[in-house]
């Protein structure tokens, strides 16, 4: 039993997330979505606040690699 | 539901939209392919192999419950009731998860049963057994079909998708990842999802606060200031004297169907059966209380803002039906009149995601049930394990067909009458459950048939209670509008279960001792109860009774702030 590590699929879909909501936010951001938003840029908060969190799980799964027990023998069957 | 189709709900999706939601789901079918790798055994296939670390069945044991009924359902009583929703968190989850991550887990994994109805087999024999497994696996197709419903609604006035078009493509999508990656990719979606439900909802609730002026704002523009305090919740409970009001929410909605959902739902335990140890199986519902006990902030108060600000809302909270538009469409309406494009892709990504998961954890709880307690135990005993892991793909296929099925009944009878019966069955099914579960484990006298005999007891009570207060049957001799019914039906369930049980057990012969070790309180020793506390075990914060500490230290610190 080896199963992939999580982490870095959230660390991926995220990370994409975040950049093209960037992109978006800087880019192609016109004055009806910021008035639909209150003035606020949210595509481009929320888009750093995803980098952030795909950095941070990133960092996790770099620092400590080990995720599922690969060594687990599958309990006895009854 | 039914209502929901009818409001103008089209939301303006780009391009860019539908590309974050496309991106999705290869990911999603990704993970299903990846995941397939890993297995080998059905144990592997249903159980994950007992291998996954403690955050993410954590995650994962709170999202299989984040689905449409939960995230419609909850936003819609923030708008209706106001802050007195909180209680389905903190008083009708929070204590019955760190009850079952520290009482009842030793048990249930110590005992390496792989599902709760073969916990029933052990502690009762085969009677209680059978009517347990396929209650649960009865239950669980009939809930996928509505969770089915619920997502192809949403897909068809999102999107536009025809009904039976959006019906068959969210359970090929679900069939496609939980068929080949089993219990791993639907637990891995599940923690996927989370995420992206939390990065759906913080952004609207964060919008939202600015528009209304924050929580100052929220304060001056509620015109009925009850609801904006938890207590005593009578419009909630629909009885009037607030004494009784709050007896009822606490040993109703707190103790009798809060227990029962949580520590007997397999749908849910599953989740924490599929840890790779004592401590991390623990630990699961707990590190899941954690997030449970602080989503409300992006669920409960999206839905106040949407009464304040969204004007169809406004109009129905007055009185005025016109719109068209019903409690249940908060959330796609806040989307709508808040959420740019790009991050709207993102929201409709959440709530897809969400609708998702709850089919698939109805699903890979299903398989295992079937597979294990019915196909395993009465019709095949003995094959390789390979012809079980076979059973399992095959059962995950009928799965979801029959959830199609169940959800074009769904369809066909319609409206949110058909979620409040499920809802209803559900939880009269549990509260019994529940009695019988911790009778069982704690007093090892009581009988194998006081076990199905309490069990079924304790089932037509409720059922009783439903017909004799439901108003579409006619005969209404007990007048509860609101949950007042659900709660009075599941208490009296559990009192009946409890003394039925205690008089059965009178009268019948209990098992021996030696085949109740580690069933039962008494006959298990300490040792087998307890968990590692080395390697990956290893740390005080990793101890599952200081963090079921701190999530009721924390909860009792937001009733004091909000309640």
């Amino acid at each position: 039993m080896r199963l992939f590590d999580l982490r870095l699929i959230i660390a991926f879909l995220f990370g994409l997330y975040g950049v093209v909501l960037v992109v978006i936010g800087f880019g192609f951001t016109t004055d009806e979505d910021l008035a639909k938003a209150q003035g606020v840029n949210i595509n481009l908060w929320a888009g750093v606040a995803m980098v952030a969190l795909a950095a941070l799980f990133a960092a996790w799964a770099l620092l400590r690699p080990q995720f599922a027990d690969p060594d687990k023998q599958p309990l006895k069957e009854l | 539901m039914s209502v929901l189709a009818e409001a103008d709900l089209r939301l303006d999706a780009g391009p860019i939209d539908y590309a974050l939601l496309v991106i999705y789901f290869v990911v999603v079918l990704g993970i299903g392919v990846m995941a397939r790798r890993s297995v080998s055994s059905s144990l592997d296939f249903l159980l994950s192999g007992r291998a996954l670390p403690a955050w993410v069945t954590g995650l994962a044991f709170i999202s299989a419950n984040l689905g449409a009924l939960e995230l419609m359902g909850m936003t819609a009583n923030g708008a209706q009731y106001g802050m007195a929703t909180v209680h389905y968190y903190w008083i009708g989850a929070i204590p019955a998860m760190v009850f079952l991550g520290l009482v009842m887990m030793p048990f249930y994994y110590g005992s390496k049963v792989r599902s709760v109805p073969e916990f029933m087999l052990r502690r009762f024999g085969k009677p209680a057994h059978l009517v347990n497994a396929i209650s649960f696996a009865v239950a669980q197709i009939l809930i996928a079909g509505i969770n089915l419903f619920a997502l192809a609604v949403i897909i068809d006035a999102l999107l536009g998708w025809p009904l039976p078009v959006s019906i068959c493509v969210a359970a090929l999508v679900v069939l496609a990842y939980t068929a080949l990656g089993g219990l791993s990719a639907a637990i891995y979606n599940e923690v996927l999802q989370f995420f992206v439900i939390v990065a759906a909802l913080a952004p609207l609730t964060i919008v939202g606060l600015i528009k209304v002026g924050g929580w100052q704002g929220i304060v001056e523009k509620v015109t009925d200031q009850e609801q904006l305090s938890a207590w005593p919740a009578t419009e909630l409970t629909g009885i009037d004297h607030p004494v009784w009001s709050v007896i009822g929410l606490v040993f109703g909605l707190g103790f009798v169907l809060s227990f029962g959902y949580w520590t007997t739902n397999f749908a849910e335990v599953q989740r924490a059966m599929s840890a790779k140890s004592m401590s991390a199986a623990k630990r699961t519902p707990i590190i899941g209380a954690y997030p449970k006990a602080l989503i409300p902030a992006i669920i409960i108060i999206p839905g106040i803002i949407a009464a304040l600000i969204v004007p169809e809302m406004a109009q129905l909270k007055a009185g005025d039906t016109s719109s068209g538009v019903a409690y249940n469409d908060v959330l796609p309406l806040l989307m709508r009149d808040l959420l740019p494009n790009g991050i709207l892709g993102i929201a409709i990504t959440g709530l897809l995601a969400s609708f998702m998961a709850g089919v698939a954890a109805n699903v890979s709880s299903f398989n295992t049930v079937f597979t294990y307690d019915l196909w395993q135990d009465y019709i095949k005993k003995d094959k390789p394990d390979e012809y079980y892991l076979r059973i399992g793909r095959l059962a995950t296929v009928g799965a979801c067909v029959l959830a199609i099925g169940t959800a074009f009944i769904a369809a066909a009878l319609g409206g949110s009458n058909i979620m409040d019966y499920i809802q209803a069955l559900f939880s009269f099914f549990n509260a019994p459950l529940f009695a019988t579960f911790i009778l069982g484990m704690f007093w090892k006298r009581m009988t194998p048939t006081a076990g199905w005999v309490g069990l079924l007891a304790g089932t037509f009570t409720a059922i009783f209670i439903y017909v004799i207060s439901e108003p579409s049957f006619g005969i209404e001799l007990l007048e509860l509008p609101g949950q007042g019914a659900s709660f009075l039906g599941a208490g009296l369930a559990f009192a009946v279960d409890i003394v039925v049980s205690v008089a059965v057990t009178m009268v019948t012969r209990p098992k021996p001792d030696s085949e109740l070790v580690g069933l039962v309180y008494s006959l298990t020793p300490k040792k087998d109860r307890a968990h590692s506390t080395t390697g990956e075990d290893a740390g005080w914060y990793r101890s599952p009774a200081l963090l079921g500490g701190g999530v009721l230290a924390l909860t009792t610190v937001l009733y004091f702030i909000f309640g």
